[in-house]
């Protein structure tokens, strides 16, 4: 029976000899320290028997040394006040609002013992319904950086010395602020939705006359803000309403990644992607994209075109529009906008179309197209705006103008980044030295380190605060710890050097109280709103705006004479990454991209076409070769990207499918340095060190309108390793996705699955009913009270990773460094698994599948079989359980999984052994990372969830269903004499996802969601992976279903296997 | 020591049981008893003054009507004379309110305080603690037989050899018994089954602390606060019913007695392990130095750091009694609010000891055994008894309808798997 195949690299998809030798090994180790002993005998070694004497005394001895000590006395010292909200061992949960740049998520931050150690999703926001980011999640592990400032400071010669109290860090900004003769000082910020920090800025701007406040994007909208001021008369970005969407057209805008505000697009999106009722009605996603990204791998149609060609694209689907047919040199390209303005017009409407350019332009022609299909008041809504980048490009461009010109008296930096952020970061570097510069920024970043004086604010967690994320609707941001360092709310120190003498206000806190109580009414409705964390209208008022076309035809004009070049380059972010301003975040480095799995470093993307045209790299070619030692070997070829007028960048190479031929894509956010190469490592940190290189260089900004740029690539000869964990899993091509279009699951629901109950049915014996029961030797587990269940709807799932930093948060997950993940040992207990799959013969189109991977906790588990000191065995809740201290460490249990789950701790990541400076030996013989030790030092150590274990070196690890969770949800339950609330528990994963993609319940209750899914809304798509073997997963999936006329899954088969049938005549 | 604590342990219950039966007039005499421990025992005893007034005689001071009862709800609001008496009096101690308690538990609360006549000691025949030990006795039995084993075995031997000499049969010289195979072969091997037992009995508790008694900052009886003033476990470690921890009480809950307790005037001998005396007012002026509290001017010292605490002040560093190992799980309040289990099950008899010392090995066979014995508070449909989360056990439901089982034990919902306490 042929099957359509999905593949995570060409490797598998072609089936090279490279590759099929790399999975004979599944542990590609070689066994240290007997590492060279290979088949000779053991005198014969290099490591002789006599250095096998040493380890052995060695170890008895240090065993015998650790197990005689006496037991230190341990002390137990409780407050000398406690408060009565607080109850050691139980976590308290405050809402707050996670703000970095514009970027607003309310959230629910878990504290425990003092501690803030989890950021979780606050499902009172309207906006984004309790879903998170990744970026959002990590955050937690920025408050216990190393490298946060400790003091305030000012500038000494090179370096810094500290400033003993705030006080006198008043009077000698005071005192500076005398001398710069009247010039005005300008604030620079990210964008600021909060209302009170806006509120407290207009103040100072008030008593230093001639000052201004710019608003500064490291990735800007700048080309939107214009543009909806040209066509709508307003500088703002409007609130998008995918939910309303029947049919989505986006031109290169990942709004499910990273474009705006992907969380509460994402939670829109899905809502309209869920298959339910026997009629299922799905949105209609068409993308147009150059290089291929996350929202791209989800869209039912997508089509790639160069850079350049975006205006284009947008004008020939305006045209279409009107009947005029597109005439791109690409036939597929033209089918693409016939269909993308054919599903437009027949929306009514409810379509949408969103373009990630940043060309003034382009956008007003995407407006135009907006405006044609009604989408204004429907999908559109202008009633309420969208507040998340605010940044206009030229603002900026003129304050380094100013600086350089000396009009600028001095300028103040809170949480911006412009000397590593901005494309001719230069200029303003050399403006930075004529004007009286204070940094509020938290760390030592590149604009740090060049300004004279540095008062840090607080983190997010330790901060009072407020957001309107969109007009009207608003978040609070409450502290959940004191600060740890001697920091001021950068608020504050504005309050302080422009409040009028003898002002009741100094500190931001009262100001802050002060203006909320008096905006509700009272201290009561106060402190309600700080609970809930959002104050939010009933309703959200919807509205349209006015459209004019004037500067349509300007822009029409403009988009024609775009020049486009031979190659051209595409900067995205990551989801991991972003702007790069959470860099040394080592569960943001190691989370790999969704996409090409890659950690971390950033790299260049080319099509395959570009890579055998370049580098001589044939991936799709069937008969091996060189390809196949570019995939299974960590060291990339690198090469040269040239762009006029900057200096070259040299990165390796990654090729996936999906990306146009003529485009290579540069991830944003990496290549961190300080101005003395040295320091990074101090200054910026160590995880953020030697991670990949700076892109923004290359972005195409010519001082008022971005561009596309035109570059030059060549081959450099050069390899560079990247620690991609892709394929350190594979499935030897057994099948484990399920997928088919609307139009086929409408007429047939069961069609999906019918191959896999087949196949079932035939491992039954003859006239045995039960697949459970019938088809295997194994007694069964009983399950008396609960039996824990989950399920993933592969539908909804896009692939943005929050539920895998999640759960890093919740379950202590080591992180192994870059070295350790190119030798495939990171220990991630959730991947998320990428399938790639073509639909055509010609293999011009590829889809993408996401697939969350982790323990499925088979009920008849092929790892509890092997384990020889019974260390995995299974619960009477469904459960499979992993025993730390039991493990021996053989693992034969990873061996033995077929989803490649467990992972195994191979050195001692978290120094959670007993011998003090473990590690120093594995850093300096180049075994781990100096990043990994940054996991492991006191301050860093307090982001641990105290009700999991940290894992020490040589014991198997995995998913455990979040049991600390399961089994406080039960207690809860007992105490409260109430099974019913044990449906209320959540896993991390499921918490995270902006989708509500993840379900998890209670199997064995009726009423329980997990039930419901399996058994009635969903039990046509309802699917185990590998439920053939009979390992019967409490995990369960729903197949994806896509709203495309094209064939999608099974169906397909037929055609390549007849296609086959002739390639082998 | 350890062993006659054993001993006492085992008696101690029998003597409860005899005071509790002699004691148990009636049913509503004895709830105000237990209603008077849980909320009134921390600050008032009966017939002395102790943080609050003695209430014995209460009827005869306090004014008439409902006085007591409104008093007892909330006492921040009586401005009556006698209540302004009172909190001069005690003052800074306000008396905690008690809007919970209904006017019956109160009657009850009152009607214990009236009946209440002091303790005669009870001696109970056969709750003296027996002196001799049968496994020493059984163990010079063995020895003494052992060696007139050994000695007939000799004499066996000799005598054959005597035989055998008349009968003329030629034999080898006999090798003497110390030197003889046999023997040599019993006693390595008696050595390496006592040597290896004793090996892994010591390798099995290493890490273990059964009956470790460190040295406390502060001499702090239990068996003053526990046992003679009967101050409920909870009202200090109340974490126990709340949380994972029971928590060491922070110094602002010792102050709230300790503010007007001043000196030790106990019945109880404060004594030491080793036999040293304490002098428990001087113990009372340590806790003050790390509460910063001035005893002369019955007030906290300022605090002119801004630090938040009074000058001073510090926590108190208590050593750590009962400690498990970082891969453990343990949670109080799954075992003491679900599993409504008394304290002393695992600390002993808390209320006797004058310093505390870890009395269970808190190894996980003890852990285990007591999750296979114990039964849980299992929901039984038919009267809707027991704790209704159970009522999900649909299986076990049947079985003990149908008479397959009788009880569910802790073990048979899953508590002796691994997960429940590693992870």
């Amino acid at each position: 029976m042929s099957k359509k195949k999905y593949w995570q690299s060409f490797g598998e998809l072609n089936h090279t000899e490279a590759f099929q030798e790399s999975t004979k090994n599944e542990f590609k180790e070689e066994l240290l320290p007997l590492a060279d002993l290979d088949d000779k005998g053991i005198l014969d070694a290099k490591t002789p028997r006599r250095d096998f004497l040493k380890y052995l005394g060695f170890s008895t001895a240090a065993a015998a040394v650790a197990a005689s000590c006496e037991m230190p006395v341990r002390r137990a010292v409780p407050y000398l006040k406690k408060s009565d909200d607080l109850v050691p061992g139980v976590a308290n949960y405050y809402a707050s609002t996670y703000v970095n740049g514009g970027d607003t998520i309310s959230v629910v931050v878990k504290q425990r013992d003092g501690r803030p150690i989890k950021i979780e999703g606050n499902e009172l926001s309207s906006i984004t319904r309790g879903g998170t980011s990744a970026r959002a999640q990590a955050s937690v592990l920025d408050l216990y950086d190393n490298t946060r400032l400790r003091y305030p400071m000012q500038k000494d010669g090179k370096g810094f010395k500290e400033v003993t109290s705030f006080d006198a860090f008043d009077k000698l900004v005071a005192g500076s602020l005398l001398s710069t003769g009247g010039k005005p000082v300008v604030i620079l910020t990210s964008t600021v939705n909060s209302p009170s920090t806006l509120a407290i800025i207009n103040e100072f701007i008030a008593k230093y006359p001639g000052s201004r406040h710019v608003q500064y994007d490291a990735v800007s909208y700048s080309g939107m803000l214009l543009a909806n001021e040209a066509c709508y008369g307003k500088k703002a970005i409007p609130s998008y309403h995918f939910e309303n969407a029947k049919v989505i057209v986006s031109l290169g805008a990942d709004f499910l990644g990273t474009w705006l505000s992907p969380v509460e697009f994402s939670s829109q999106y899905a809502q309209n992607r869920k298959v339910t009722g026997e009629k299922p009605t799905l949105s209609r996603h068409i993308h147009f994209e150059s290089t291929i990204s996350l929202t791209g791998s989800n869209a039912d149609d997508r089509y790639t075109h160069k850079p350049s060609e975006t205006g284009a694209v947008a004008l020939a689907i305006l045209n279409q529009l009107n009947g005029t047919g597109a005439s791109f040199s690409d036939k597929r390209l033209n089918e693409g906008i016939k269909l993308a303005a054919d599903q437009l017009k027949a929306a009514g409407g409810n379509a949408l179309v969103v373009c990630g350019s940043n060309d003034s332009n382009i956008q007003v022609v995407v407006n135009a197209i907006n405006e044609a299909i009604g989408a204004n008041g429907k999908t559109i809504n202008w009633a309420v705006t969208s507040n998340y980048k605010n940044g206009i490009d030229a603002d900026m461009t003129k304050l380094v103008d100013d600086m350089n010109g000396g009009n600028i008296g001095a300028l103040f930096i809170w949480g911006v980044n412009p000397a590593y952020t901005l494309a001719n970061s230069k200029k303003f570097k050399d403006g930075l030295g004529k004007v009286i510069s204070v940094s509020f920024n938290g760390t030592m970043d590149e604009t740090t380190e060049l300004c004279r004086y540095v008062i840090p604010s607080h983190h997010w967690l330790e901060s009072w605060g407020d957001a309107e994320p969109k007009s009207g609707y608003y978040s609070l941001m409450q502290p959940t710890i004191n600060p740890l360092f001697k920091t001021r709310a950068f608020q504050t120190s504005l309050i302080k050097w422009s409040a009028a003498a003898g002002s009741q206000i100094t500190d931001y806190d009262t100001y802050l109280k002060t203006y909320w109580t008096s905006k509700l009414g009272s201290v009561d409705l106060y402190n309600k709103a700080l609970q809930d964390g959002v104050v939010e209208p009933a309703v959200m008022p919807v509205g349209t705006a006015t459209f004019s076309n004037a500067k349509v035809a300007e822009a029409t004009a403009a988009i024609g004479s775009i020049k486009s070049g031979k190659t051209e380059v595409v900067l995205y972010q990551k989801v991991s990454m972003g702007d790069g301003s959470q860099a040394n975040n080592p569960w943001l480095q190691e989370l790999p991209d969704p996409i090409s799995k890659v950690t971390w470093d950033n790299y260049v993307l080319m099509s395959p076409a570009m890579a055998k045209e370049l580098l001589g790299l044939d991936v799709m070619n069937q008969e091996g070769g060189k390809q196949s030692d570019y995939e299974v070997h960590p060291e990339k070829p690198v090469v040269r990207v040239t762009v006029s007028g900057v200096p070259p960048v040299e990165l390796p190479v990654i090729v996936l499918p999906g990306i146009n031929k003529d485009t290579i894509a540069i991830a944003l956010g990496y290549g961190r340095e300080s101005a003395n190469k040295e320091e990074t490592a101090v200054n910026i940190g160590r995880s953020a060190n030697g991670a990949g290189k700076n892109a923004f260089p290359l972005v195409g900004f010519n001082g008022t309108n971005h561009y596309a740029v035109s570059c030059t690539v060549e081959k450099t000869g050069n390899l560079y390793p990247l620690a991609q964990t892709q394929v350190h899993g594979f499935t030897e091509s057994r099948p484990v996705i399920y997928e088919t279009n609307l139009g086929s699951y409408s007429s047939n629901p069961e069609a999906v699955l019918e191959e896999v109950t087949k196949e079932k049915e035939m491992l039954m014996a003859e006239g045995a009913k039960d697949f459970v029961r019938d088809a295997t030797i194994y007694p069964e587990h009983e399950k008396p009270g609960i039996k824990w269940g989950m399920s993933i709807d592969l539908n909804t799932c896009t692939g943005c990773s929050a539920c895998v930093v999640a759960c890093t948060a919740e379950n202590n997950v080591s992180v192994v460094g870059k070295i350790q993940v190119q030798r495939a040992h990171e220990m991630h207990w959730l991947r998320i698994d990428r399938y790639f799959t073509f639909n055509d013969a010609n293999h011009d189109n590829v889809d993408v599948v996401f697939q969350p991977m982790l323990c499925q906790h088979c009920d008849n588990a092929p790892c509890e079989n092997v384990c020889p000191v019974a260390a995995t065995n299974h619960s009477s809740e469904g459960l499979n359980q992993m025993t730390y201290n039991r493990c021996i460490g053989t693992r034969y249990c990873a061996n033995n999984c077929p989803f490649k789950v467990r992972r195994f701790n191979w050195l001692d990541y978290t120094g959670a052994d007993s011998f003090p400076d473990n590690q120093n030996p594995m850093i300096e013989g180049k075994y781990m990372n100096e990043s990994v030790l940054q996991m492991n030092d006191d301050l860093t150590r307090m982001v641990l969830n105290p009700d999991v274990t940290v894992r020490s070196r040589g014991v198997i690890e995995k998913c455990s269903f979040c049991v600390q969770r399961l089994q406080e949800s039960k207690l809860n339950a007992k105490k409260a004499q109430d099974p019913s609330l044990v449906r209320n528990v959540k896993t991390a994963c499921m918490q995270a996802c902006p989708t509500h993609a993840i379900s998890f319940g209670n199997v064995n209750d009726k009423e329980s969601d997990v039930f419901k899914i399996r058994n009635v809304d969903q039990k046509h798509r309802t699917f185990y992976v590998l439920e053939q073997l009979h390992v019967l997963p409490n995990v369960s999936y729903l197949a994806k279903v896509r709203n495309t006329d094209r064939h999608i899954g099974v169906e397909e088969a037929h055609e390549e296997k007849k296609e086959g049938a002739k390639a082998h005549a | 020591m350890s062993r006659y604590r054993k001993i006492f342990n085992r008696v101690l219950p029998a003597i409860f049981l005899v005071l509790f039966l002699s004691n148990n007039v009636d049913s509503y005499a004895a709830d105000g008893k237990a209603l008077f421990k849980a909320n009134c025992a921390s600050c008032h005893k009966v017939n002395e003054k102790f943080a609050g007034p003695a209430l014995k005689g209460w009827k005869d001071r306090v004014p008439g009507g409902d006085w007591i009862y409104k008093w007892i709800a909330n006492p921040a609001d009586q401005k009556d004379p006698y209540a302004t008496k009172l909190m001069a009096e005690y003052k800074p101690t306000i008396m905690t309110p008690f809007p919970q308690l209904k006017k019956e538990e109160v009657d009850a609360i009152l009607k214990y305080v009236d009946d209440w006549v002091p303790d005669t000691p009870v001696t109970t025949p056969g709750a003296q603690p027996e002196g001799s030990n049968d496994s020493l006795l059984f163990g010079i039995l063995t020895l003494v037989l052992a060696l007139i084993a050994f000695i007939l075995l000799q004499v066996n031997s000799n005598l054959r050899k005597l035989s055998d000499e008349k009968e003329g049969v030629l034999r080898t010289e006999p090798v003497p018994f110390y030197r003889n195979k046999t023997y040599l072969m019993a006693g390595i091997l008696a050595l390496f089954l006592v040597g290896g037992y004793y090996t892994i009995n010591g390798a099995v508790g290493l890490g273990r602390q059964q009956n470790y008694q460190p040295e406390q900052p502060i001499f702090y009886s239990h068996k003053v606060h526990a046992g003679t003033n009967q101050i409920n476990c909870l009202y200090c470690h109340g974490g126990a019913q709340d949380s994972k921890q029971a928590s060491i009480p922070s110094v602002n809950v010792c102050m709230n007695c300790h503010k007007s307790i001043d000196k030790y005037a106990g019945p109880d001998k404060l004594i030491r392990e080793d036999g040293t005396p304490v002098d428990g007012t001087a113990e009372i002026q340590k806790l003050y130095a790390y509460a910063g509290w001035d005893p002369t001017t019955k007030s906290y010292k300022p605090d002119s750091n801004g630090d938040g605490v009074p000058d001073g002040a510090s926590p108190i560093q208590w050593a750590k009694v009962h400690n498990l190992p970082d891969h453990v799980y343990f949670n109080h309040s799954q075992h003491v609010k679900v599993g409504k289990q008394q304290c002393q099950t695992c600390h002993g008899n808390i209320q006797e000891m004058p310093e505390v010392y870890q009395f269970a090995n808190l190894s996980m066979g003890w852990c285990v055994n007591c999750h296979r014995e114990t039964k849980v508070d299992f929901y039984n449909k038919d009267d809707a008894s027991g704790n209704k989360f159970y009522s999900i056990y649909e299986k076990f439901h049947n079985d003990i309808k149908n008479h397959k089982m009788d009880s569910v034990t802790v073990e048979k919902i899953g508590g002796t798997e691994c997960q429940k306490c590693h992870y």
